[in-house]
């Protein structure tokens, strides 16, 4: 379990040659645009790898392209070639009869020291060439990694954006009568595998949030008695209180160079301000100072600006100021309430939260507040998170007794279930690691 | 109207809602005397306890949508309470700020605070000793009403005076 989060893990990736056979290189044909207005999902075929654990990778990459909306896995069923030997070229003629614009072959095997060895190449059916082809040696226990990584090579060879497999959410685990909650930190891969609890459910915990490095979280809890943040070592399960303020302190995140968090602490008259602190230093920075709720801040991703909800206009609206707190400026405008802003790791866009009309939705907007697009409603939903390429966004909905995370893409077409066998809320996507 | 058409999308979900609708009504009442909590007699319990603030004082106030201010039947409920409190010094009291489930989960932190903070506030403008209270807010994370409809959201926009005991 230790490895659950090592960078390090997969130590090797190796770009295959083309194969003899097919050294004339065409003019890739295969490509996907994934800003744009309709997409039509690209039909890919991919086949079992070759060996033991063959099946399953293969699955698990079915999975992520399929889910991710911009592809069209084409069932096993209506392949005709078999796939004798993954690096060798195929009967091109074969896959674009079944229309398979792009082709998936691999293997997996393991090697004498116990390591897994998995090698994919991605075919262009109908250039008639190879247009990636990869190995990787992880350990044993990083089966599903290795999928997942394989998933993002053809995500971002495709499409020309990074992809966002191999990456973990954190989250409430909820379980109990909806007045007797118990509220547990959890943590898992961003399809709902390998879910591992990071706290007993003693105390209620919330709105956990990754650190750039993807080893720290930063979250809420009552342990104390008194609500306070705090920062948690995934690995190692050390705890510490964040600050030492007199009252509670809530609503945390990380800054991007993950040297600060930014929370709201609440005053004596019953308003919030916003504040960061300085982990190393641990000095603080007093940014907002009004008689109001200010509160759910987040950074842009250059550190530069810092986006909040604040009622100090009547009802709570987003607003933007610099990382010092100089010139707070509301950006919504919309008719409606808006909360929990959180800008795009692209820095274009922020999603937010809005209840309008007796529902709840989820949108985005430019960062001057323009532009505003609702990607989901629905009576009861909140708190979305980016996806590290900032193409997606996860949240949760409350319906049928309890919390159900969810996630969409920028179209707001592709909206996808994440399972998990709780209820489950606050969910925090992690960053990608270079 | 989209809820409506939610619910009539998932039928499931209309018993369910029906369901915790029932539940819900059992607690649906300002429990601010004895009979309203269905128990025998208002006297039953011991002057000066905590039962008796509970049950025959009211230990709760409740809120309008988005708002902190203080209705006047809380001012009713809240000056009972000081006079109460200021009669049983031996008490520590934490005042609870809660808000239902029409906001998102760190807004509703925060409204629960101030919630509270105004009713500490009210407390002690009738009297009540600031070093006696202290406040917490447990935002929409701890309902008491569980059905999903208005009748509930107005049970549990509440502040609720609890007593912790002998106190410094």
């Amino acid at each position: 379990m230790r490895s659950f989060l090592n960078p390090l893990l997969v130590l090797l990736a190796v770009t295959l040659g083309i194969t003899a056979g097919s050294a004339v290189p065409a003019l890739a044909k295969v490509e996907l645009k994934v800003t744009g207005g309709n997409i039509e999902p690209l039909p890919i075929a991919i086949t079992d790898f070759q060996g033991a654990l063959g099946a399953q990778i293969s699955a698990i990459v079915t999975a992520d392209l399929k889910r991710s909306g911009l592809f069209a896995p084409i069932d096993k069923g209506a392949f005709i070639e078999k796939i004798a030997n993954p690096d060798a070229q195929p009967r091109f003629d074969d896959w674009k009869v079944i229309n398979a614009q792009a082709l998936v072959t691999g293997s997996v095997g393991k090697e004498a020291d116990g390591r897994i060895r998995a090698q994919y190449r991605l075919w262009d059916t109908f250039a008639g060439q190879q247009m990636a082809g990869e190995q990787f040696f992880a350990n044993d226990a990083n089966q599903r990694r290795v999928a997942h990584i394989i998933a993002d090579a053809i995500y971002e060879r495709i499409t020309g954006e990074k992809g966002y497999f191999d990456t973990r959410v954190v989250f409430i685990d909820e379980s109990g009568a909806k007045n007797a909650r118990k509220k547990r930190l959890a943590i898992m891969d961003q399809d709902g595998a390998n879910v591992r609890y990071l706290s007993d459910g003693k105390s209620i915990v919330l709105t956990p949030r990754f650190s750039p490095n993807r080893q720290e979280i930063t979250y809420m809890s009552y342990e104390s008695g008194q609500p306070r943040v705090y920062l948690l070592q995934i690995e190692t399960g050390q705890r510490e209180l964040v600050g030492n303020f007199p009252g509670m302190t809530f609503a945390p995140r990380f800054s991007p160079d993950g040297q600060k968090v930014i929370m709201s602490l609440l005053r004596d008259d019953g308003n919030s301000n916003i504040f960061a602190m300085d982990l190393r230093s641990r000095s603080t920075t007093r940014l907002t100072n009004s008689t109001a709720i200010d509160t759910s801040p987040s950074y842009s991703p250059d550190g530069s600006k810092v986006v909040f909800t604040s009622d100090r206009g009547g009802r709570a609206q987003i607003y933007v100021m610099g990382a010092d707190g100089s010139g707070q400026t509301r950006i919504s405008f919309g008719d409606g309430v808006y909360s929990t802003p959180v800008w795009s790791p692209r820095g274009d866009l922020i999603a937010f939260t809005k209840q309008s009309g007796g529902e709840f939705q989820i949108g985005v907007m430019k960062t001057d507040g323009s532009g505003e697009r609702i990607l989901s409603s629905g009576f009861q939903q909140e708190g979305p998170t980016w996806a590290p390429n900032g193409r997606v966004l996860m949240f949760f909905r409350d319906s049928a007794g309890g919390p159900k995370l969810v996630s969409v893409d920028l179209t707001g077409r592709n909206e996808q279930p994440i399972p998990t066998s709780n209820f489950a809320s606050d969910p925090a996507w992690s960053p990608l690691l270079e | 109207m989209g809820r409506i058409a939610a619910l009539t999308r998932n039928p499931v979900m209309i018993a369910l809602v029906a369901m915790l609708a029932i539940t819900g009504c059992a607690s649906k009442k300002t429990p601010n005397s004895a009979a309203d909590l269905g128990l025998n007699g208002a006297g039953a319990a011991t002057p000066g306890s905590a039962q008796d603030f509970t049950v025959n004082i009211g230990d709760r106030i409740f809120f309008d949508t988005d708002s902190t201010s203080i209705r006047a039947d809380a001012q009713t409920t809240l000056s009972r309470q000081a006079q109460w409190l200021n009669q049983y010094k031996q008490y520590a009291i934490v005042v609870e700020g809660h808000a239902d489930e029409r906001g998102t989960r760190e807004y509703n932190l925060a409204l629960g605070a101030r919630r509270a903070a105004a009713t500490r506030d009210f407390l002690v403008s009738k009297g009540v000793s600031s070093s006696r209270l202290k406040t917490i807010s447990y935002g929409k994370e701890r309902p008491v009403a569980v059905c999903d409809d208005i009748s509930c959201w107005s049970q549990n926009r509440r502040a609720v005076t609890t007593l912790s005991g002998a106190g410094s």
